[in-house]
C-alpha cells in the first residue's frame, strides 16, 4: 500500500454553497469540519457533514467510484467528480486550506450543489442524433470490424455523462449554444464507430453548424476537466481532421479555410502571418483573397481594435503587412515538421485505449499510469476497418 | 394521471431493455426512475456478459456451468432460457451499437471468467456495463417518442385493486415534490438489489431494495434471499469492486506467504473458481492469520503477472480505481482486497416470463428471483439476466396489455396515504435516532452475521437488532422539511425498504441448516440435497415474514458433488 494510506484521519473543513429554491433566500455558505483519512474523499467528506450535521445538503451520488457521472460539482473552483478528488489534495488547493465545493457551471442551479442538467448537458447531447445508425444490411452475427476501431472508440464510450467539461467550457460561456464537449465527443463515438453510415451526414451537420465543432476555442479546459480522461477537445480535433481531411468538408463558417489558411502560413513562414489569416481563411490561399467580400467585411469591423493595436504599438504597420521573418535553419526544422507529418500514410491521434508502448516502456519515476499509457498513438481511420498497425515509431513520438 | 400499457420502475439494464422491448410490441411505455437512467447501478458491471456465441461453444455448457455455479439451486428452465437465448441478445446489443471489444479477425473478443468451462464472455474493456447501459439510453433516446420517461421520480408503493391486481404505482417528482398515481396495465419492476443493506457493499448508494420491500409489502413472496454474494475482491478500506475480469486474464490470488492459496479449494480452476468457493477461500486465509496488511485483514491480487499493455488496454478502469482509491500501480505491485457484499441471488419470485404471483406485476434483473442464479451467481451472468428477463417482461406484459382493459383502480386513497406518510416523516421531533445512524447499523449488523460465514447465533443475534433497528426507524428523524429535492426523506423511505430487504435475508439465512452457494453455515457445513435442495420464499404475513418452500426445477442437470 502507499505511504499515503497509513495515515490517520483529520480535520478537514469544507464550505458548501448552499441553495434552498423553496426559501427565496439567494445562495449562501455553509461550512462543516468533518474528520476522515486524507485520501478519502471530497464525497465522502460532504456524506459525512449530511450524515452527521445536516441531513437537507442535497448533492447528487450513487457509486462512489466515478463510474456513474453523479457527483459533477467544482472543488476550489475546479470541476470535478465529487468521489474522485482527494481531500488532502483539495486542502492543498484550497484558499485558507477550506475546501470550497459548488455546483457545476454553465448550468442552472436547482437546488445547493444540484444542477439542472437536462436543460444544457442532454439536451446538447439529443443534438447529435446520438444513436447508431447502423450500416445495412444488418448482419446475422456481429459487424467484423477492426479490433483498433473499438477499442478508438472505447476511449468517448468511457465518458459518464458528469457534466464537469460542460461545466468548464469557456466557449459555452461565451456561445450557450455552443454543442459543447460531451455532446461533440459523443458524436465522435459514432463518427469513429465503423458500424456508422452516416459519417459524411453527421460530419457535414457539425461543420455546417455555427455552434458546431469550428465553435471549440481551444482552450483545454474541458480536457483537464475530465475524470474519465475522454479528452473531449482531442475528439473535437479529431471530428475536423475527419471532415476536413477526409470528407472534404469545406464548411460555410470557414472553419475549414481557416484551419488551412493557419497551416499554410505556418509552414510557409515559419511562424503565423497575423495579418494575412483573416483574408486567408475567407478567401483561400490567393492574392485575391482579400478582397472576398466577407473578409473585409470582418476586416472592417475589426479596424479599431487593429487601430487601438497600432496606437498602442502593438503592431507596426509594416509588421503588419509583411510575415514574420526567421532564420532559415529554422524555418527548415519548421518545414521538415511539416513534411514527417505529411508524409505518413496514416494519421497518429492520441487514445488512452490504444496501447502502442514496449511491454517494457520507459516510464517515469513515480509517473501516473496514465501519464505513460497516454503516450501512446492510434492510426486514424476511415470508417472501412483498415488494418491499423500500431506503429513503434508513433508511440516513440509522442 | 399518467396510465400506460407496461409501466417500467427502475432504468437500468433491466428497465431500459424491458421499455425498449414492450414499445416494440407497440404498447405504451412510461420508464421511470429515481435517478438518471445512466446512473443506475449496471453502469458499474465492470468484467463483461456471457453467451455462448464462440463457434467452439454450445449453450449447453453455458447453461451446465451456470447450474454447477449456482450449487444446483437455479432452476434448470430458467438457465435454459437464459443460456440459449444469450448468444442472440448480445448480437442484438452488438447490433445496435456497444463497442465490444475484438479479436484480429474483427469478431467479438471473449475472455475468461470465473466458473466458467471456456472463455465465454464478452466484454467492452473493464466498463461493459456502462457501455451497455449507454448504448441502451442512446435507444430510448432515440425511442423517445414511443417510451415515455419519468426521470428522478422516486417510487414509494405499488398501486392495487381490490382484487390484489397491481395497476400502477404511486410516485413523488424528486425534483419538485409533487405526488401522482400511475396507473398501468402491467408494472415491472427492476429497480436492483439492496446492497445498501450492507456495508461496505460495492452497490452504489442507489441500491436500496425498493423495488423488492414495495413487491413484499405488496404480498409478493421474495425466494432464495439468503443467497448473498460475496465478490472475491474488493478494495480493504471502500468495498469499491475491481472486476473478475482481471483474475480472467490472469491475476493472481496471494496470501502474506506469497501462496496461491486457491490450489487448496480448487486446484483446477485456481482463481478462476466460482465466486463463493473464491471469497470463502479468502476469508478462511484471513481468518486463520495468513491475511496481507496492517491488520492482515486482506489479500493480494497480483496483476503485474498480466502484461502490461493487456492491462492497460482491457482492465484500465482498475488501474484508475487502484491508482485513485488505493494509492496503487496495479501494473506495478500488487493490490489488498478482500471479499465484499456484492449482490443478492435472491428477489422476488418470478416465473420465465417475469410474471410475479401478483397478477399484473413483473419483475426482472437484480430484484427478481427466476431463479437463474440460485446459491451463487457466476461473473457476468448479471448482465445477461436482466437483458433477457428484461425483454422477457416487456414482452410478455406489451402482449398482455393488449388483451385487457385499462384498470379501473381508485388511486386517491393509496396517493393520500403516501402524501400523509411523507408528511408524517418530515413533521417528526427531533428526538431518536437519525435515519443515516440506523442505516449505519443495519449495515454492520448484516456485514458481521450474513456475510461469507454464518451461523445461528449470529444470524438470531442480526435478527433482533433488525427488530429494533425497525423501531427507531418508525421514529427517526430528518432535517429536510422542503420538497425541491427533499433526498433526506427519500433516504427514511430507503431505509424502511432496507430493513424489509435484511430482515427477510436473515429469516431465510436461519431457516437453511445446510450451506449452499453462497450460504455457508459453520452449524450446518454440508450441503444437504435430501431436506434442503429446495428454494425458501418469504412472504409478509400479519405476524410478519413467513417461510414456505417451492421445488427446484431440474431438467436435465442433476446435483452433483462440486469441485473447481
Amino acid at each position: 500500500m502507499a505511504e499515503t494510506h497509513d495515515r490517520p484521519p483529520e480535520q478537514f473543513t469544507i464550505r458548501l454553497r448552499r441553495y434552498d429554491p423553496g426559501s427565496g433566500e439567494a445562495a449562501y455558505w455553509d461550512e462543516h469540519t468533518v474528520e476522515l483519512e486524507p485520501h478519502r474523499s471530497v464525497l465522502e467528506a460532504i456524506l459525512q457533514a449530511r450524515d452527521r450535521f445536516d441531513g437537507s445538503i442535497g448533492i447528487r451520488c450513487s457509486c462512489r467510484q466515478a463510474i456513474c457521472g453523479s457527483c459533477g460539482v467544482r472543488v476550489n473552483g475546479e470541476p470535478s467528480l465529487a468521489c474522485h478528488t482527494h481531500l488532502d489534495a483539495a486542502k492543498q488547493g484550497a484558499d485558507g486550506g477550506v475546501i470550497e465545493i459548488e455546483p457545476m457551471g454553465n448550468m442552472p442551479v436547482i437546488k445547493d450543489l444540484i444542477v439542472d442538467m437536462d436543460a444544457v448537458h442532454w439536451k446538447k447531447i439529443q443534438r447529435v442524433t446520438p444513436w447508431l445508425l447502423a450500416k445495412q444490411p444488418v448482419p446475422e452475427r456481429e459487424y467484423l470490424v477492426s479490433r483498433e476501431s473499438m477499442v478508438d472508440v472505447t476511449q468517448t464510450m468511457a465518458c459518464i455523462q458528469c457534466g464537469a467539461c460542460v461545466s468548464d467550457c469557456l466557449a459555452m460561456e461565451v456561445d450557450p449554444g455552443f454543442i459543447g464537449p460531451a455532446a461533440l465527443a459523443k458524436a465522435y463515438r459514432f463518427v469513429g464507430d465503423p458500424r456508422d453510415d452516416q459519417h459524411f451526414a453527421r460530419l457535414n451537420d457539425l461543420a455546417q453548424d455555427p455552434q458546431g465543432i469550428f465553435d471549440c476555442t481551444h482552450c483545454f479546459k474541458c480536457v483537464e476537466a475530465c475524470p474519465k480522461d475522454v479528452n473531449p477537445m482531442g475528439q473535437i480535433m479529431r471530428l475536423r481532421r475527419v471532415a476536413t481531411a477526409d470528407f472534404h468538408i469545406v464548411d460555410r463558417n470557414n472553419g475549414e479555410r481557416h484551419e488551412a489558411a493557419f497551416a499554410g502560413l505556418v509552414k510557409d513562414n515559419g511562424l503565423l502571418w497575423e495579418a494575412e489569416l483573416l483574408p486567408r481563411s475567407y478567401g483561400g490561399n490567393s492574392w485575391f483573397g482579400k478582397f472576398h467580400p466577407a473578409a473585409a467585411k470582418e476586416m472592417l469591423s475589426s479596424l479599431p481594435a487593429i487601430l487601438r493595436a497600432l496606437v498602442r504599438g502593438k503592431v507596426t504597420p509594416m509588421g503588419a503587412l509583411k510575415p514574420h521573418k526567421i532564420p532559415s535553419a529554422d524555418l527548415k526544422a519548421v518545414q521538415g515538421i511539416y513534411e514527417k507529418v505529411d508524409g505518413r500514410e496514416d494519421r497518429y491521434e492520441l487514445n488512452l485505449y490504444v496501447v502502442g508502448e514496449d511491454e517494457e516502456g520507459p516510464q517515469a519515476e513515480g509517473a501516473p499510469a496514465a501519464a505513460t499509457a497516454g503516450a501512446t498513438a492510434t492510426t486514424e481511420h476511415d470508417g472501412q476497418a483498415p488494418a491499423a498497425p500500431e506503429s513503434p515509431e508513433g508511440s516513440a513520438d509522442t | 394521471m399518467p396510465a400506460h400499457d407496461v409501466l417500467i420502475i427502475g432504468a437500468g439494464l433491466a428497465g431500459q431493455r424491458a421499455a425498449l422491448a414492450a414499445a416494440e410490441k407497440g404498447a405504451s411505455v412510461a420508464i421511470m426512475s429515481k435517478v438518471h437512467p445512466v446512473r443506475s447501478h449496471s453502469v458499474a458491471a465492470a468484467g463483461g456478459i456471457n453467451a455462448a456465441i464462440s463457434v467452439d461453444d454450445d449453450w449447453h455448457s453455458h447453461a451446465y456451468d451456470t447450474v454447477k455455479g449456482s450449487d444446483f439451486l437455479g432452476d434448470q428452465d430458467a438457465i435454459e432460457v437464459m443460456c440459449s437465448e444469450a448468444p442472440a441478445e448480445v448480437l442484438h446489443l452488438e447490433h445496435i451499437g456497444v463497442t465490444f471489444h475484438r479479436n484480429d479477425k474483427g469478431e467479438m473478443d471473449l475472455r475468461a471468467f470465473g466458473g466458467a468451462s471456456m472463455k465465454r464472455t464478452a466484454y467492452v474493456a473493464d466498463i461493459t456495463g456502462q457501455a451497455l447501459l449507454h448504448v441502451l439510453y442512446e435507444q430510448l433516446m432515440k425511442h423517445h417518442e414511443t417510451v415515455e420517461r419519468f426521470e428522478e421520480w422516486f417510487t414509494t408503493s405499488l398501486l392495487l385493486d381490490d382484487a390484489g391486481r397491481c395497476c400502477g404505482v404511486i410516485a413523488r417528482d424528486v425534483r419538485s415534490g409533487r405526488m401522482e398515481a400511475f396507473t398501468a396495465k402491467n408494472v415491472i419492476l427492476a429497480c436492483g438489489g439492496a446492497g445498501q443493506a450492507y456495508k461496505p457493499t460495492t452497490n452504489g448508494l442507489i441500491v436500496t431494495g425498493d423495488g423488492i420491500a414495495m413487491a413484499y409489502r405488496a404480498g409478493a413472496p421474495l425466494m432464495d434471499m439468503e443467497m448473498v454474494q460475496y465478490h472475491p475482491t474488493c478494495l480493504v478500506e471502500t468495498g469499491i469492486l475491481i472486476t473478475e475480469g482481471a483474475r480472467g486474464e490472469g491475476a493472481h490470488l496471494l496470501n502474506s506467504a506469497g501462496e496461491r492459496f486457491m490450489e487448496k479449494s480448487a486446484p483446477n480452476k485456481m482463481e478462476l473458481a466460482s465466486r463463493d468457493v473464491v471469497s470463502r477461500a479468502e476469508q478462511i486465509e484471513i481468518d486463520e492469520g495468513r491475511g496481507v496488511g496492517p491488520d492482515g485483514a486482506g489479500i493480494y491480487l497480483d496483476v503485474t503477472v498480466v502484461p502490461r499493455k493487456r492491462t492497460l488496454e482491457a482492465l484500465r478502469e482498475i488501474v484508475n480505481l487502484g491508482r485513485d482509491f488505493a494509492g496503487v500501480d496495479i501494473t506495478r505491485e500488487p493490490i489488498m482486497i478482500r471479499p465484499g457484499q456484492h449482490y443478492i441471488m435472491g428477489g422476488v419470485k418470478t416465473d420465465i416470463n417475469g410474471r410475479t404471483p401478483i397478477e399484473g406485476l413483473y419483475a426482472a434483473g437484480e430484484v427478481a428471483c427466476v431463479s437463474v442464479h440460485g446459491g451463487n451467481r457466476l461473473g457476468a451472468n448479471s448482465l445477461l439476466d436482466t437483458l433477457i428477463f428484461g425483454r422477457r417482461s416487456g414482452e410478455h406484459a406489451a402482449e398482455r396489455a393488449m388483451s385487457m382493459p385499462a384498470p379501473t383502480v381508485d388511486p386517491k386513497p393509496r396517493l393520500r396515504e403516501d402524501v400523509a406518510m411523507i408528511e408524517a416523516i418530515i413533521a417528526r421531533p427531533h428526538e431518536g435516532r437519525r435515519v443515516s445512524e440506523i442505516k449505519g447499523e443495519l449495515g454492520e449488523t448484516m456485514n458481521r452475521h450474513a456475510a461469507v460465514f454464518r451461523d445461528e447465533a449470529g444470524l438470531q443475534a442480526a435478527l433482533e437488532t433488525v427488530a429494533r433497528l425497525r423501531e427507531e426507524a418508525d421514529r427517526a428523524w430528518i432535517d429536510d422539511r422542503g420538497t425541491v429535492f427533499n433526498q433526506d426523506v427519500l433516504g427514511a423511505l430507503e431505509l424502511g425498504f432496507l430493513l424489509d430487504c435484511a430482515e427477510t435475508t436473515l429469516v431465510a439465512a436461519l431457516e437453511r441448516k445446510e450451506s449452499r452457494g453462497a450460504q455457508y453455515r459453520t452449524d450446518y457445513p454440508e450441503r444437504n440435497d435430501e431436506e434442503w435442495l429446495k428454494h425458501i420464499d418469504v412472504t409478509l404475513s400479519d405476524d410478519g415474514p413467513e417461510v414456505s418452500y417451492s421445488p427446484v426445477t431440474i431438467t436435465q442437470w442433476q446435483p452433483e458433488e462440486r469441485k473447481y
